[in-house]
């Protein structure tokens, strides 16, 4: 067995361990999911799941969503110029979280830009993706940027699956390290596809996303 | 773990919940079978959640003392937190509710190590004291009444309350009954549930006029009564095993028991109708979520506790 084998083996193990021993236990013991529609989910890539974003706890409760022979196949895409920015999280991100890094700045033509998310697609896997960009405030959504739209463009039969979560914006807003536990409830939508049409293709996704946040009917958090 | 540890009395009143449950599990696949045409998922969800909450209460409460603290402990936390998320609450109030939360181990230490004193003031005195001067350093004033008062409640119902269930577990053993301190609890929790369940059929076969029609139009008289009757039926079969009650106490808690689990249930109620909601999560497959399992409890816990505190130790 060559050497970049048996660490292959070894970074799933590692990935095993800590969703087992860390993950799921924090996502599931200490904040606790509502998760509605959960048949929806997908079953096997390729796919993409789209969510708001407002916590780091965002990615750990959507890998939690799936079963634990998909966890190798989970790939969120995450910005390089973040988890990229030291040797220590980088390693972590890359080789435990499995993230598929995105420049956001500085790259010329689109193509380059998502070559591995679509290496990633070919190989059957489920992407991670936050179309809002960023964390931004907690527990408001912002309106989806048209990234998504472009992305698909090259894979149109690619499904694409809504995922509203309410909570995880409290629990771990963005700027802190004190998580307080909180209840986060998981909305899960049905799959749809790539349209030609961009302003339709990208209204649709956000009127999709608003009517997930509507079934919950939270207030805003003040 | 010895078998020849767990008390003989235990061991039968745990054995009498299991057939009771195998019984209902029965009656409802008799249901099913002879009437085909009607939907009975719900029932089917609730006896399957009773066999898991079942399982895992008196595993957690004859196994030892110190996990039977670490579960009590654990489902103060679920109730808190499911209470905290039900709430509104402020951005600014994150490192309040941290504190409301770290309160359950300080008050489950005082438990572990048998100090009443301290047990008895430290949420009603102290973390009463030490939330708004964390809430005042921060510093936000709009809504600080409405915030410093729901969490210190949500604090008393949910820790405070509930952890009366685990200090009877650090009442001293004296001789005159084997069961212990964990004989008192299954007492406590069997009757407060069994309440639960009386006063909701009694109230489906003959409930006529509301108790309290604007909080709960479905608790009725018919169904309290008959449910304080069941209790204390309950209350003279299960005493003689699992505690020291003279005939008389045995009447005063089933009925303490009974009227107090209906406070609690419907104090829940009143908040849930208050914030709009009406099953509080779906933790628990067909029960809402353990906050519903528990508001009887909040009140039954404390109340009991107090009684046999008064009258036995």
């Amino acid at each position: 067995m060559n050497a970049s084998l048996l660490s292959a083996k070894l970074m799933k193990l590692l990935r095993l361990l800590f969703s087992l021993c860390i993950v799921r236990p924090l996502i599931l013991v200490v904040l606790g999911m509502n998760v509605r529609h959960r048949e929806r989910l997908p079953k096997q890539g390729p796919a993409i799941v789209v969510a708001n974003h407002n916590s780091h706890l965002d990615t750990l409760v959507l890998m939690t969503l799936f079963p634990l022979r998909l966890l190798h196949q989970l790939r969120p895409v995450a910005a390089a110029d973040y988890f990229l920015r030291n040797p220590f999280l980088s390693w972590f991100s890359l080789n435990i979280m499995n993230i598929i890094p995105l420049n956001r700045k500085g790259v010329k033509r689109r193509e380059s830009l998502f070559t591995g998310i679509y290496e990633a697609l070919e190989r059957k896997e489920i992407i991670i993706l936050y179309p809002e960009g960023t964390r931004g405030e907690p527990e408001r959504l912002d309106t989806f940027k048209s990234g998504i739209y472009h992305l698909l463009k090259e894979c149109p039969e690619v499904p694409i699956y809504p995922v509203f979560m309410y909570g995880l914006g409290k629990a771990l807003p963005k700027g802190t390290f004190l998580l307080v536990p909180f209840f986060c409830d998981v909305f899960i939508g049905e799959a749809m596809y790539w349209q030609e049409d961009r302003h339709a293709f990208m209204k649709e996704l956000n009127k999709r996303m608003e009517k997930l946040a509507k079934e919950g009917n939270f207030k805003p958090w003040e | 773990m010895r078998y020849s540890s767990i008390p003989y009395e235990l061991v039968v009143v745990i054995a009498g919940i299991f057939v009771t449950l195998v019984l209902a599990s029965l009656v409802t696949f008799i249901l099913k079978k002879s009437k085909p045409s009607e939907d009975f998922t719900e029932l089917t969800l609730r006896i399957k959640s009773w066999w898991m909450m079942a399982a895992v209460f008196t595993f957690a409460i004859i196994i030892n003392r110190n996990i039977s603290l670490i579960f009590l402990a654990f489902l103060s936390f679920l109730a808190l937190k499911e209470f905290y998320s039900l709430i509104p609450t402020r951005r600014a109030d994150r490192r309040v509710l941290f504190w409301a939360y770290l309160s359950i181990p300080v008050q489950f230490f005082w438990i572990y190590i048998g100090w009443y004193g301290m047990f008895i003031i430290f949420i009603p005195v102290y973390m009463f004291l030490l939330l708004p001067i964390q809430m005042i350093l921060i510093g936000e004033n709009k809504g600080f009444l409405n915030s410093v008062g729901s969490i210190h409640w949500g604090l008393m119902l949910m820790v405070f309350g509930l952890s009366h269930l685990a200090f009877l577990l650090a009442l001293p053993t004296g001789d005159s009954h084997g069961a212990g301190g964990a004989g008192l609890i299954l007492y406590l929790v069997i009757l407060t549930q069994c309440n639960d369940v009386a006063q909701y059929i009694w109230g489906k076969l003959f409930g006529r006029h509301a108790v309290v029609p604007k909080v709960s139009p479905n608790k009725t008289w018919q169904g309290l009564i008959g449910g304080i009757l069941t209790t204390i039926g309950l209350a003279f079969l299960l005493a003689p095993l699992l505690t020291p009650l003279s005939l008389r106490d045995t009447f005063l808690t089933g009925l303490i028991i009974s009227i107090a689990g209906f406070i609690g249930d419907v104090n829940i109620s009143a908040l849930k109708r208050d914030l709009g909601i009406k099953d509080s999560g779906t933790v628990i497959p067909g029960h809402g979520g353990v906050l519903d399992r528990v508001d009887s409890l909040t009140y039954t816990s404390p109340i009991f506790f107090h009684f046999v505190h008064y009258f036995y130790y």
